[in-house]
């Protein structure tokens, strides 16, 4: 049976064909539509590299069908940067040396924004140590842990800065 | 990964006709299904999606006053919903020491509840003998249950509420899982079929809320399974305890609730002496499984902690490094 799993992809709807419902939403992005800059790490939910954004939500992508995503809103990696400009998140990881090797990076920018955007920000304040314990899910092998909560502080601030600015 | 079919139905009524296929097992947030089909240990023929049925992703007051959360409501909705970090703040931080963020979002309270043991991902059911029980363990089985919500649950006497053709039926959270002789894991006292459509809190519980801690020791800070953990949750009366609670995660194949330790902390007055009694009562019986011993006084100093940490006070909000008992900073409480 064929299940057709309709979803607004990085902004463009489309409607997707699935001959297979073991399909993770990982291999969806990666295998059938081209979209590489999500990773697999682990394929289990242990490493957050797969990390991507579903109806504002950060989730694993490897642990989710993609036939069960039908009507959802997907965000990758690919879809952050606007324009031909990065997204304040990136840029930040860039000026923070948030990275090293850069495999864990899609998944941790996700993460952060995702964390930025939605509730959790308000109850993680300025506080690095809050910071660090609500990106435990996003594992870097490099160890570039420190510049990654630097990075999202930062980021955070400045776009709470753009917001008022824009208030104003 | 074998191949299944999909369904997701629209009504409480197709999915229960549908969970009774054989071979059929309920997806919910897929996070433990998944991990457990992808190395072959579950291998359903039919997956029954249940997270767009109606009714059950609302947390609402029941007619009784009692709190009803419903299966699909997902673990990180629940830690920030203002009626739980109000009533029943243990399970905020319990729901927040587990998993990631990534998989609390995707994690429901159902599917939480009746995750598998980790052993099953391992070798057989045995896993590393650092994980395994140390109570209430046979010989086919001594895989502890994994999950850190359904200890604070079970401390507060949460009941589950359960679909199935015959209607619906409670049943308390403490007695849900049994080991059975000769099984090789815990078994949910779920027919075939049965959906779980609600955790529920009784308003009776909300009396803690001043003095309830969930308390985790693992191998690394943050997003891993507890070593070890306690539930503890003291009703204060006048500078007494009037009534305790205390239930124990990674020791066993269910949340271990412990009748002897509430009752000697019934009437005393907190302090080190009565908690350690407290604490020696609750790991009476205890045995190690295989290379385990540690995790008897490791779960005895444990309760301890647990139990002066519940008698602080609970803090106004979830610590910086939820349920750790190595956060330095538990923060004012929130009653005093
Ligand atoms: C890397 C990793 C780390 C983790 N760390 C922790 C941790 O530290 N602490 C912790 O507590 N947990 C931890 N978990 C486990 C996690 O909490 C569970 O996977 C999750 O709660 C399961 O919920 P789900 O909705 O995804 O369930 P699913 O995977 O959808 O379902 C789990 C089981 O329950 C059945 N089921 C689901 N819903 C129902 C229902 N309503 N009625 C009847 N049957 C149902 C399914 O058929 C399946 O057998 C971790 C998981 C991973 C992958
Ligand atoms: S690849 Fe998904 S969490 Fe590791
Ligand atoms: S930069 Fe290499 S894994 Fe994080």
């Amino acid at each position: 049976m064929t299940h057709t799993v309709n979803l607004v992809l990085n902004g463009e709807r489309r409607a997707i064909a699935l001959d297979d419902p073991r399909v993770t939403l990982l291999d969806l992005l990666r295998e059938r539509l081209d979209l590489t800059g999500t990773k697999k790490g682990c394929d289990r939910g242990q490493c957050g590299a797969c990390t991507v954004i579903v109806d504002g939500r950060r989730v694993n992508a490897c642990m989710s069908l993609a036939v069960t995503l039908d009507g959802a809103e997907v965000t990758t990696i690919e879809g952050l940067a606007q324009n031909g400009e990065l997204h304040p998140v990136q840029a930040a990881f860039i000026e923070h040396d948030g990275l090293q090797c850069g495999y864990c990076t899609p998944g941790q920018i996700m993460s952060a924004v995702a964390l930025i955007a939605g509730g959790e920000a308000a109850d993680i304040g300025d506080d690095p140590e809050r910071l660090r314990e609500a990106m435990s899910g996003n594992i870097c092998r490099c160890g570039a842990h420190r510049g990654i909560i630097e990075a999202v502080l930062d980021a955070r601030t400045r776009m709470a800065d753009a917001k008022k600015e824009q208030a104003a | 990964m074998n191949r299944f079919d999909y369904i997701r139905p629209a009504s409480l009524e197709e999915a229960l006709a549908a969970g009774a296929r054989p071979g059929a097992a309920y997806l919910a947030g897929g996070t433990n299904l998944l991990d457990l089909m992808k190395v072959g240990v579950a291998a359903p023929a039919l997956l029954v999606d249940v997270t767009r049925l109606p009714g059950l992703d609302a947390i609402e007051e029941t007619a009784e006053g009692d709190l009803r959360i419903g299966a699909m409501v997902r673990n990180s909705d629940i830690a920030r919903a203002p009626e739980i970090k109000a009533l029943f703040p243990m399970l905020a931080e319990a729901l927040l020491s587990g998993a990631s963020a990534q998989l609390r979002n995707a994690a429901t309270a159902g599917g939480n509840v009746l995750q598998r043991p980790r052993a099953a991902l391992l070798d057989g059911m045995r896993g590393d003998d650092r994980d395994l029980a140390v109570l209430g363990w046979t010989d086919a089985c001594a895989c502890v249950h994994p999950s850190d919500f359904a200890v604070a649950l079970a401390a507060l006497d949460a009941r589950l509420e359960i679909a199935g053709a015959a209607g619906l039926r409670a049943v308390p959270l403490a007695d849900f899982l049994s080991l059975p002789e000769g099984a090789a894991e815990a078994v949910p006292a779920l027919a075939a079929g049965e959906l779980l459509t609600a955790v529920v809190l009784p308003a009776a519980a909300a009396r803690v809320a001043g003095h309830a801690r969930y308390v985790k020791l693992r191998e690394r800070t943050s997003f891993a399974f507890a070593l070890v953990s306690v539930a503890a949750a003291l009703e204060m009366e006048g500078g007494r305890i009037r009534s305790a609670r205390l239930a124990l995660g990674g020791v066993a194949h269910k949340p271990w609730r412990t009748p002897a330790a509430e009752a000697a902390l019934a009437g005393a007055a907190p302090g080190p002496e009565v908690f350690a009694r407290a604490a020696a009562l609750a790991l009476e019986g205890a045995a190690p499984s295989g290379d385990n011993a540690f995790k008897i006084e490791l779960a005895r100093r444990l309760v301890a902690r647990a139990l002066a940490l519940a008698a602080a006070g609970t803090p106004a909000r979830v610590p910086a490094l939820p349920a750790s008992p190595l956060d330095a900073d538990h923060g004012a409480p929130a009653y005093v």
